[in-house]
């Protein structure tokens, strides 16, 4: 296989959007071949992540569409749904597409068109994922996570104020991110005050309904150099799943998907958990961040919320999670997601993080669908 | 009438929902009928944004049933938010759980009927 490199990245302001998905996904492609100073006719291969444009616009064949507006024919398209890990997915696919020699350059775009639905049918559209005996009892993702951080929080003897600290951190990073759809810093009182969604967790705890797209360009770590000096390395890259009947789970608190994973791409990069500098995390929940940076080995099971609390994964910690706000305030537009966390650890590792950034030569991303049913755990390293 | 049934499979192993293939990789060889049966409370919560056609709030709760000492797990709506962890509760059979026309999802596809579960003093 080849090495690979991602040489461009984009992403477009998340938020509440005046643009349709097609639009989007136009927009981050742009801009990303815009980064690499690279012609859409030299595209070979375009993929497209994204979960339900079907059911949220009535707009399918989206790949088509967007190599059309690009003028990238005859690349090759194909849409991506890995549910909420869609991004992770693609970055899967594109990876994939030129370690296998199929193709010498990969555009990958990530984007979904969400918040002009309401937030029930919003949240229906997600839930459809669910097994049938899941679905007839009105089963929610938000609900999966308020089941398993009583039982975290339990099982564990953490308090509840500990999942209130990472909204707050996340949100403090949020500030800085002008891509951010919430750029503001909120309190504990706040969190802990805010409306219950599935008890024991509140409004706080939970990412919002999001628009927005981003988009990564891949090529063979062998030619990177022709098209820029700035570029960074995929070390390592897995994917795994974990019963679609998420009460069929041995451990509540374990996601097997993130493990397993987390584990072949540590292997394939050579790296451990004690090589990362910086990670994104799938926070669609606060209670998703302690249980994949504990399943991804950063933390001992059951001690990522006092971990928390005492900063480590804080922008100045030992391990900062999240620094580009996390889904949790960046904002969760479900396809382009994963994706967007690959542009966070692409700009920490060339140095382009601006206030937000740290000392990292090794990043993290794990992107996580359904409730942990399907993720991907991407390795990226800076050009060494 | 959906029955609440779990499928044992021939290594031993019992889930509820039955897949073609168990958790440990056996086939199925038989169904129980749990309407019956107690349960113990894994974990619940109550949720209040729920989608077209479920009632609000939703309690709902994760609990393990004990089966000729196999252990199985489900999922269901409570009858009440009045409970905790490690509760016994007993299923209580409801003819719809969620208006079946409101969802996205076909009202062909999947019966809608079911078991709550209820507490018991």
């Amino acid at each position: 296989m080849r090495d690979v490199a991602i040489i461009g990245a984009s992403m477009t302001e998340f938020g509440t959007r005046s643009e349709w998905i097609r639009e989007l996904l136009v927009k981050a492609a742009q801009a990303c071949l815009e980064d690499a100073d690279v012609s859409p006719s030299q595209i070979e291969h375009c993929y497209v992540s994204n979960m339900s444009s079907g059911e949220f616009e009535g707009m399918t064949g989206i790949p088509n569409a967007l190599a059309h507006d690009l003028n990238c024919m005859p690349a090759y398209t194909q849409r991506v749904d890995q549910t909420s890990a869609s991004g992770g997915a693609g970055i899967y696919a594109a990876w994939q597409s030129i370690a296998s020699g199929t193709s010498d350059l990969t555009l990958l775009v990530g984007g979904e068109k969400m918040t002009h639905r309401t937030t029930p049918e919003t949240t229906d559209i997600i839930a459809s994922i669910t097994h049938p005996v899941e679905y007839k009892h009105g089963v929610t993702l938000p609900s999966f996570a308020g089941l398993t951080a009583r039982c975290y929080l339990e099982k564990y003897d953490a308090p509840r104020e500990s999942l209130a600290d990472v909204a707050v951190k996340n949100h403090a990073n949020g500030v800085y991110n002008p891509h951010a759809q919430f750029q503001k810093e909120v309190d504990k009182e706040t969190v802990l005050s805010s409306p219950i969604i599935a008890d024991p967790l509140r409004l706080y705890d939970f990412c919002p309904i999001t628009d927005g797209s981003a988009a990564l360009l891949f090529c063979p770590r062998e030619l990177a150099a022709e098209y820029t000096d700035d570029f960074v390395s995929v070390a390592g890259i897995a994917g795994a799943t974990d019963t679609h009947v998420v009460h069929q789970r041995d451990d509540p608190t374990t996601m097997g998907g993130v493990v397993e994973s987390g584990e072949k791409a540590y292997a394939m990069s050579g790296y451990t958990p004690a090589d990362i500098d910086v990670a994104e995390l799938h926070d669609m929940f606060t209670i998703l961040e302690f249980l994949q940076s504990e399943g991804l080995g950063f933390f001992e099971p059951g001690t990522a919320w006092s971990a928390t609390q005492d900063g480590v994964t804080a922008i100045d910690g030992d391990l900062p999670i999240n620094t580009s706000g996390g889904l949790k305030s960046k904002g969760h537009p479900l396809g382009a997601s994963g994706v967007a966390q690959a542009y966070e650890i692409y700009q920490q590792l060339l140095g382009e993080a601006d206030t937000q950034q740290v000392a990292a030569d090794v990043g993290l991303a794990c992107n996580v669908g359904g409730f942990g049913n399907c993720v991907t755990t991407t390795i990226l390293e800076a050009d060494q | 009438m959906t029955g609440l049934e779990a499928t044992r499979y021939d290594d031993g192993t019992i889930a509820i929902p039955s897949h073609p293939v168990g958790p440990d990789g056996g086939a199925p060889v038989e169904t129980i009928d749990l309407s019956e049966y107690e349960a113990t409370v894994i974990t619940w919560t109550t949720a209040t944004a729920t989608p077209p056609g479920v009632r609000a709030p939703n309690h709902l709760a994760i609990v393990e049933f004990e089966i000729d000492g196999e252990s199985a797990r489900m999922i269901g709506q409570l009858t009440t938010d009045e409970i905790e962890i490690g509760a016994t509760v007993r299923p209580v059979y409801v003819s719809q759980l969620r208006d079946p026309e409101a969802g996205i999802r076909d009202p062909e596809s999947q019966s809608w009927d079911g078991y709550r579960f209820e507490p018991v003093e």
